[in-house]
């Protein structure tokens, strides 16, 4: 193997201590998992759907990964398509659903809180002349059941919620949702996107009692641009696209093999160890915040108690989000404001709008997010250049 | 068992080289280039420099290249992006009956739709005539699609004079120039299309990446939403690593090109010549106009099928047509498209090779085809030679 192209960053960083705190917006590929998708891009390089035994064989990889991601999400082998990724996966679960049963009804239900790719796609249907309820959620960023009950009609044809916000670590109550709405309206399909938590919290289809649920690769140190869509048996879908016969004619194309492998042997790992690393997140957390709150006065954090063990939100008044991000990368320490795909946009974040905070707040906040390859250490490096950036930028604010 | 690769058309083995290029983007380079921190912008600048080596390869700009997950994805995109974007100037298009199904699907989808499409026949080469595509062409036609080369038996399209008969028309002309990256000069304005779809996969990248060029100023309409990833045509955290492979592959399948072709070429023709000394065999595709790397033959009283269980058992991996549907029972539209009948179809073989081929493992497939052959024709109910 060549490592020649890797020497020049490594020596960059033997120069400068990197701490990466970005994990929800993606994750380094581990070293077993980049060793699977090696072999299948040198070795099984064969096309699944060839009849010779190279295509067999890649048949069989790609098959023997399709069964540990379906089963990690609650169901069965033949009911887990592959996708480019979290964003295609919803985009297919929620426009796949409404068109292939607009003939049934035209109502669909999410939250304002969602990732893009659900609120756009569902924005696109409304377009195409579906009606959308955008649930509200209350200050800590949990959907408000009432107003689901509320809203759920009889000729709803899909309900959205995701299972962790990737902005705050909210888990949303998906058990209970579920139950409402297989209740009020049992007709109604519901759809879990749970990039968030796939790996590092149980999903489970048959607890949530739900019909499709979103997952991705590269938030559980996997490739990028390899995500599924597991769908129970029977639950209608129009594809996106077309042309082909792979994933039973819902989602055409050569398969991205390599994402495919790597994907499943993230996840053998990730669920091997889920409590593991749930309990060591919880850990790193929980040092973090004790750190920040002893170094830096009048903060506040925006994700509930019960959150997600990996992602933290806080608010540093008299302090640009952007600017602060800018002051860390100096030295190198890698944060976020909010989600990565909204991070080049200059409009506030949805999610925090959504939770009551205001503009001002939104703009002084940033997102922590941790990984079981994080120490204390790279934390407590981190809580003292925060400190210090914090101090001389509200420091500067205040002379204005 | 000695290993002989001869199905390049479905997929293709990746290139060492691309595989240490895309390694440090899994390991280490690993941010999320939508990322405003530094972490995030190398991955980015990753990005940008393989957009601009495809660009570059295709004779295009870098703003013109759009990443997909394949082409499949990057035919739909084009063809149902023009078709939303172009829906009040007219609902009419025009495409080939030997094209890819990512292409007829989509084309099927929108005559659901409402569209009407006009599926242009083609000679017994598998050609079509730049004529047809003139007289098809009506006041509302909105969009032309004909691929560069077939994928099934090889033959190379007219493309440069449609796309000029498509510009004197004022018509937007897309290729699927899938099966040519590599094979064939592949030039956007050479050619005067509008829009282009390749996939890394058949040049020695990765599978699952693949670009649709959209010459500036081309109109397209979304059709996937979430984040503002490949200027909102193309949402999704990106495929990074499969991205910089391809860019790396795009770059060595399209140096050198020529003095790897002649030789892929050289192989061809001796394994066309000497398949063809069986008798009862035809070549199905343009004896001339073909791609460099592709064999298809037609074997009298045999099917396709049996030939490639026979052949694999020797280590020795073929087709009979193309991939995606090759556990159908239909015989290949393509094959159907040049009047071939059903038991001639039936009966084909496609073997297609690349650079890592040698002209050994082309002498070893001629030495054990003629038994086989002979064997399952000994075999089959309407071999006329039995007694
Ligand atoms: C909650 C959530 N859903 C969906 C996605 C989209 O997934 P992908 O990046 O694989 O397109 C993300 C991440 O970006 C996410 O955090
Ligand atoms: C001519 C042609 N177009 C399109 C495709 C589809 O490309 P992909 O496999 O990247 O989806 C293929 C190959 O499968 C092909 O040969």
């Amino acid at each position: 193997m060549r490592f020649a192209a890797e020497t020049g960053t490594v020596m960059r960083r033997e120069i400068m201590r990197q701490v990466y705190l970005d994990n929800s917006a993606t994750t380094a590929v581990l070293p077993e998992v980049a060793a699977e998708m090696q072999k299948v891009l040198l070795d099984a390089y064969g096309n699944p759907s060839s009849l010779h035994t190279m295509g067999v064989e890649a048949e069989r990889i790609k098959n023997a990964a399709r069964r540990i991601l379906a089963e990690a999400c609650g169901g069965r082998e033949e009911e887990l398509i592959f996708t480019s990724g979290g964003t295609e996966a919803n985009n297919l679960a929620v426009k796949g659903v409404a068109r292939r049963l607009k003939r049934r009804g035209r109502h669909l239900i999410t939250t304002q809180v969602e990732h893009p790719s659900v609120l756009y796609a569902c924005r696109a249907l409304e377009e195409e002349g579906f009606s959308v309820t955008y649930l509200p959620v209350d200050g800590t960023g949990r959907v408000r059941l009432d107003a689901l009950e509320e809203a759920l009609q009889e000729d709803t044809l899909l309900v959205s919620v995701m299972h962790v916000n990737n902005e705050t670590g909210t888990v949303m109550p998906v058990a209970e949702i579920g139950r409402l709405v297989k209740e009020k309206a049992p007709e109604a399909l519901f759809h879990v996107d749970a990039v968030q938590s796939f790996g590092k919290l149980p999903v489970s289809a048959g607890d949530w009692q739900a019909d499709l649920i979103t997952i991705s690769a590269h938030k559980i140190h996997g490739p990028k641009g390899c995500g599924a869509l597991w769908r129970r048996a029977g639950v209608p879908l129009a594809p996106l696209f077309h042309g082909g016969d792979q994933e039973a004619g819902l989602r055409p194309g050569t398969e991205n093999m390599a994402g495919i492998a790597g994907f499943a042997a993230a996840a053998r790992l990730a669920l091997a160890e889920q409590s593991k690393r749930a309990a060591g997140l919880a850990r790193l957390k929980e040092f973090f915040l004790r750190a920040v709150f002893a170094a830096i006065p009048d903060i506040t954090v925006n994700s509930p108690k019960e959150a997600a063990p990996h992602i933290v939100s806080i608010t540093f008044p008299g302090v640009k989000g952007e600017v602060l991000v800018h002051e860390l990368t100096r030295w190198g320490i890698y944060v976020s404001t909010g989600s990565a795909c909204h991070s080049r946009r200059a409009d506030p974040s949805h999610v925090l709008l959504a939770m009551g905070r205001t503009p001002k707040e939104i703009e002084a906040t940033l997102r922590f997010s941790f990984s079981p390859l994080n120490t204390e250490a790279e934390l407590e490096y981190t809580v003292e250049k925060l400190q210090q950036a914090v101090a001389h930028l509200r420091r500067l604010t205040r002379r204005k | 068992m000695r290993k002989v690769y001869l199905d390049n058309a479905a997929t293709t083995r990746l290139h060492d080289e691309v595989f240490a290029e895309m390694l440090p983007y899994l390991k280490d380079i690993y941010g999320n280039p939508s990322s405003i921190h530094s972490f995030g912008r190398e991955a980015r600048k990753a990005v940008e420099e393989a957009r601009e080596k495809t660009a570059a390869a295709l004779g295009a700009e870098p703003r013109e290249i759009i990443f997909t997950s394949g082409a499949t994805e990057a035919n739909n995109i084009a063809i149902r992006g023009v078709a939303r974007a172009l829906l009040q100037k007219g609902r009419h298009i025009i495409t080939t009956a030997v094209e890819h199904h990512a292409v007829l699907d989509a084309c099927k989808a929108l005559e659901e739709e409402g569209y009407r499409v006009t599926v242009l026949p083609v000679d017994a080469y598998g050609m079509v005539s730049p004529q047809d595509v003139a007289d098809a062409i009506a006041d509302d036609t909105i969009l032309v699609s004909v691929m560069l080369a077939n994928n099934e038996v090889g033959t190379v399209m007219p493309v440069a004079e449609i796309g000029k008969i498509c510009r004197e028309r004022g018509v937007i002309f897309h290729t699927d120039a899938v099966q040519a990256v590599g094979a064939l000069p592949v030039n956007v304005d050479d050619l005067q299309v509008d829009l282009l779809s390749l996939s890394a996969h058949k040049f020695h990248g990765p599978k699952g990446v693949g670009a649709l060029y959209v010459r500036k100023g081309t109109k397209l309409k979304v059709f996937s939403f979430g984040g503002a990833q490949e200027r909102k045509m193309r949402p999704g955290t990106e495929n990074v690593a499969g991205i910089v492979g391809l860019g790396k592959a795009i770059e060595l399948a399209t140096t050198g090109m020529e003095a790897k072709v002649s030789r892929i070429k050289a192989m061809r023709d001796k394994l066309i010549a000497g398949l063809l000394a069986i008798p009862d065999t035809r070549l199905n595709g343009h004896p001339e106009k073909r791609l460099p790397g592709n064999v298809n033959i037609s074997v009298k009283y045999v099917e396709g099928e049996s030939m490639i269980l026979s052949l694999d058992l020797k280590g020795i991996a073929v087709s009979s047509g193309s991939a995606c549907t090759s556990g159908s029972l239909d015989p290949s539209h393509v094959l159907m498209a040049m009047g071939l009948d059903h038991q001639t179809a039936h009966g084909s073989l496609r073997l297609t090779l690349s650079a890592n081929n040698t002209e050994e493992e082309i002498d070893y497939v001629l030495s054990v085809m003629p038994d086989i052959v002979a064997r399952l024709r000994a075999m089959s109910p309407v071999y006329p030679g039995k007694e």
